[in-house]
């Protein structure tokens, strides 16, 4: 025996990844036909959510300035975009996603100082789907009449596109490269609290000598995002972001031409059924709910488990939470970094404080967390029920509602029991029972033993107050295509407000 | 900002109520259909999500400090291995040396907790450790494939353990577990295990651990492997190891992750603890290292010990050498810096 006999900590050193990677210009202007441009709006600033420093003053577009840019992308669409063949299109898209690639690490780093995601999923998720979209869809842009909407399917003109704070570099990449595969051109407002990889992508459109007005970036909070999609000469609404701003949006095109896709908020079930591959299960709804901090529109936030294995699988999840580390989103072995602003640690705060009140057993590891930045343990509720608010109501945050069920058809009847109908897992080995709960299930997306898979060649989009349109794989081209005489819209493709 | 460090999951671990009872044990140890309903009854492993899981702790940092301790500790987990049929005393006794002392520069370095050599060469590698607190392990029962009667493959652990075998590497019949017939496989270990026994016996305090290998390449599904680390464990294996080294694939993380569960679900039902030894194929640094922060994460820090994880390899203690060297000199030597046996 020697003293390595006894089991030592194994604590694992910092390990950050470096800030010199990327340059954070002090003050950033619009994107407006292939230029910055000063603002004319107040001026706002951005800050590193994980240490509550300033990281930037960014420009606000005014009405006048969100004028400019839709004028400077119907002058692209009209002369250069719209009448450019596909092929010529897709070499473009190809160069952008190259250059993402190649900017990966910068990119990675500049998305985890704005945004306080880890630098793991930035790094290996964020930033390699961005990517992988703008490869997607460049093979798309000279075969669009395949696309099933006819044979010659036409632009829609000019997108306005409102994306969140999420996932920003991600949720560009699902708007802005469908939409220029089809021969749109945009303009495009990132969330008020991480605009700076959308600047960045500004200077990567330049890079790739993108033709000036095709992509054009204008910041700024709500006002903004209101000018830009009530524009008269916008063709094409696209926004992504909570269900009580959607519908506000879908209120402001009413009426008009402008077609419409939104994709809002969720509250999804992640069904475990006892003859789950147990240990993959728990990894999925870690992986469902703990991912980007909570902060996706489909995480798993509600956890259904079938009563009879409820206390193996909580006891597993809880040894398997104790095993999360929270911390600087910069270290490469961070899993859970810092929330995305004050306030929406505080919503998190407020509705889980709710979750208490109403009697919910609320636990967390043991974890400590950094004294400043916006941080919150990674949280779990049992012996929740469907009335509890915390089963009903969005959190975005890291926090986990369990309820039981006894049968499939209770855990269908629960799972479907929500205004929202954005995605949804199964855990079984049983794959019958899969196809079953799927046909079921009033989600866009069914996740069958995994959760929160991505993939450009794969449609994503809600039913019911998720949204409507569908984003990526050959139904969400539908949403920036007019078909042509002959062409049927694929199910569940962009619908006309 | 003050990093936060993440709740060790041993607490966790020490809570879940043991479920299997010394008498439901027994039961499953009658073989038949209880042992096959038990095994059956295993939850599933799905391959995608097990990977999944594998490959994103292969992505931890560990650097400066974590990495040293990280290269110490796997140095001292080494089981250092020669199984070559050009064998010879003179390799062994070179070997043996170099695990006395494997780098001459830091004598007081982590040594190997083992050598692990044929049963015919274990008695030359008892020689050379004498004194020395390294363990002799033998492989046994037929190594590799096991196709031998159990009769001869217990007189061959007789013989390894008279000849000075600390440790005691066995493989499974992969024939007869692949056929479902999980009695013989059972039975089969329990009469090594019986002879480990009756060695510590004929040897005094001795006590002889047995190594079950249950050569995963051949077993082909996670599934199988979850089933063949639990019938091991049932049938009192001190450590389950995955390879012979000699069927390819040998260890690989997602395979190392599932036994890692099984050991930890194993104490938590029965309150008792197994090892588990990932062998052949892991020949970096970067790799050991790997496999540790997957015992820390998944079985957790009290398997981080020599006591219950080895590597089985021939060449990682060149590398891990190499880079020890570096984080204290920051230079990769080059290969002739490190002695080659």
């Amino acid at each position: 025996m020697t003293e390595l006999d006894v089991a030592q900590e194994f604590a694992y050193a910092p390990a950050p990844e470096s800030r010199a990677l990327v340059r954070i210009r002090d003050e950033y202007g619009l994107f407006i036909g292939g230029e910055f441009v000063e603002g004319t709006g107040e001026p706002f600033a951005t800050v590193d959510p994980a240490t509550e420093e300033r990281l930037a003053t960014v420009a606000t577009a005014s009405a006048a300035d969100v004028d400019r840019a839709v004028q400077a992308a119907r002058a692209a669409h009209n002369r250069v975009w719209g009448p450019m063949p596909g092929a010529e299109r897709a070499k473009y898209l190809f160069r952008l996603a190259r250059i993402l690639q190649e900017r990966a690490r910068e990119l990675a780093v500049l998305e985890s100082i704005d945004n306080g995601k880890p630098i793991r999923e930035s790094r290996d998720v964020d930033v390699p789907l961005a990517a992988a979209h703008f490869f997607y869809h460049a093979g798309w842009a000279d075969k669009l009449g395949y696309a099933g909407l006819g044979a010659d399917p036409k632009p829609l003109g000019v997108a306005g596109q409102v994306i969140p704070w999420n996932f920003p570099l991600l949720m560009l990449s699902w708007k802005i490269a469908p939409a220029l595969a089809c021969g749109n051109t945009v303009v495009l407002k990132p969330a008020e609290t991480t605009p700076l990889t959308a600047l960045l992508f500004a200077e990567i459109c330049q890079q790739a000598d993108l033709p000036a007005g095709v992509v054009n970036i204008v910041t700024g909070a709500g006002d903004t995002g209101r000018s830009l999609i009530s524009h008269p000469d916008v063709d094409k609404v696209a926004f992504t972001g909570s269900t009580e701003v959607g519908r506000s949006i879908a209120q402001t095109v009413a009426g008009t031409s402008k077609k419409v896709t939104l994709e809002l908020g969720g509250k999804a079930a992640n069904i475990v059924f006892a003859d789950s591959p147990v240990d993959q299960a728990v990894e999925g709804i870690v992986n469902g709910i703990f991912f980007n901090q909570g902060h996706v529109c489909c995480a798993g936030s509600r956890l259904l488990v079938e009563e009879s294995v409820h206390d193996e699988v909580i006891e597993r999840l809880q040894q398997r939470m104790g095993t999360l580390r929270v911390g600087d989103p910069l270290d490469k072995n961070t899993d859970i970094g810092a929330i995305n602003s004050a306030e929406q640690l505080a919503k998190i705060r407020r509705l889980s404080a709710v979750g208490e009140a109403e009697g919910a057993q609320r636990w967390s590891p043991a974890c400590q967390l950094p004294e400043r930045g916006y941080f919150f343990a990674p949280t779990l509720f049992t012996g929740v029920s469907q009335a509890h608010r915390i089963a009903r109501e969005e959190i975005f945050g890291p926090v986990l509602s369990v309820l039981t069920f006894r049968t499939p058809d209770e855990a269908v009847a629960k799972a479907n029991n929500t205004p929202y109908g954005l995605s949804a897992g199964v855990w079984t080995e049983k794959g019958s029972r899969i196809l079953w709960m799927a046909a079921r299930l009033k989600a866009g997306v069914v996740w069958a033993n995994t959760f929160n898979r991505f993939d450009p060649a794969s449609p994503f989009g809600g039913y019911k107050e998720s949204g409507y349109g569908r984003e990526g794989g050959r139904h969400g081209l539908a949403g920036y295509l007019r078909p042509s005489p002959g062409g049927a819209s694929p199910a569940g493709a962009g619908v006309r407000a | 900002m003050t990093l936060t460090r993440p709740q060790t999951g041993r607490d966790r671990l020490n809570s879940l109520r043991p479920s299997l009872s010394a008498a439901d044990i027994d039961d499953l140890a009658r073989g038949g259909p209880a042992l096959r309903g038990f095994l059956r009854g295993l939850p599933g492993v799905d391959q995608v999500g097990l990977e999944g899981r594998a490959a994103a702790l292969a992505t931890r940092s560990i650097k400066a400090t974590a990495k040293s301790f990280a290269i110490d500790l796997a140095i001292s987990m080494l089981d250092l291995t020669t199984l070559e049929g050009a064998d010879t005393p003179g390799k062994v006794r070179s070997l043996c040396a170099r695990a006395r002392c494997p780098d001459p520069d830091r004598p007081d370095g982590p040594r190997p907790a083992a050598v692990c050599v044929y049963p015919d060469l274990a008695a030359v590698a008892r020689a050379a450790l004498a004194g020395s607190g390294i363990a002799v392990a033998s492989v046994a029962t037929g190594f590799p494939s096991g196709r031998t009667s159990v009769d001869v493959k217990v007189q061959e652990v007789a013989e390894a353990i008279d000849a000075g075998a600390d440790e005691v590497d066995m493989v499974i019949d992969r024939g007869a577990f692949l056929a479902g017939d999980y009695d013989t496989v059972f039975g089969e270990i329990a009469a090594v295990r019986q002879a480990c026994a009756r060695g510590i016996e004929a040897g005094g305090a001795r006590s002889v651990h047995l190594k079950v290998i249950l050569e995963t390449g051949e077993l082909a599904t996670y599934d199988h492997v979850r089933q063949a680390s639990w019938l091991a464990m049932l049938a009192g294996a001190d450590f389950i190891k995955t390879s012979t080294g000699k069927v390819s694939p040998a260890a690989t993380l997602p395979v190392t992750l599932v036994m890692l569960e099984a050991v930890r679900d194993f104490r938590a039902s029965t309150g008792r603890q197994v090892g588990v030894k990932a062998a052949g194929g892991i020949r970096t640094s970067k790799d050991a290292i790997r496999y540790l922060v997957t015992v820390n994460e998944t079985a957790g820090p009290d398997w981080l010990t020599p006591r219950w994880f080895r590597f089985g390899a021939s060449s990682l203690l060149d590398d891990l050498l190499r880079q020890r060297m570096r984080t204290d000199s920051g230079h990769y030597v080059g290969a002739d810096y490190v002695t080659m046996d």
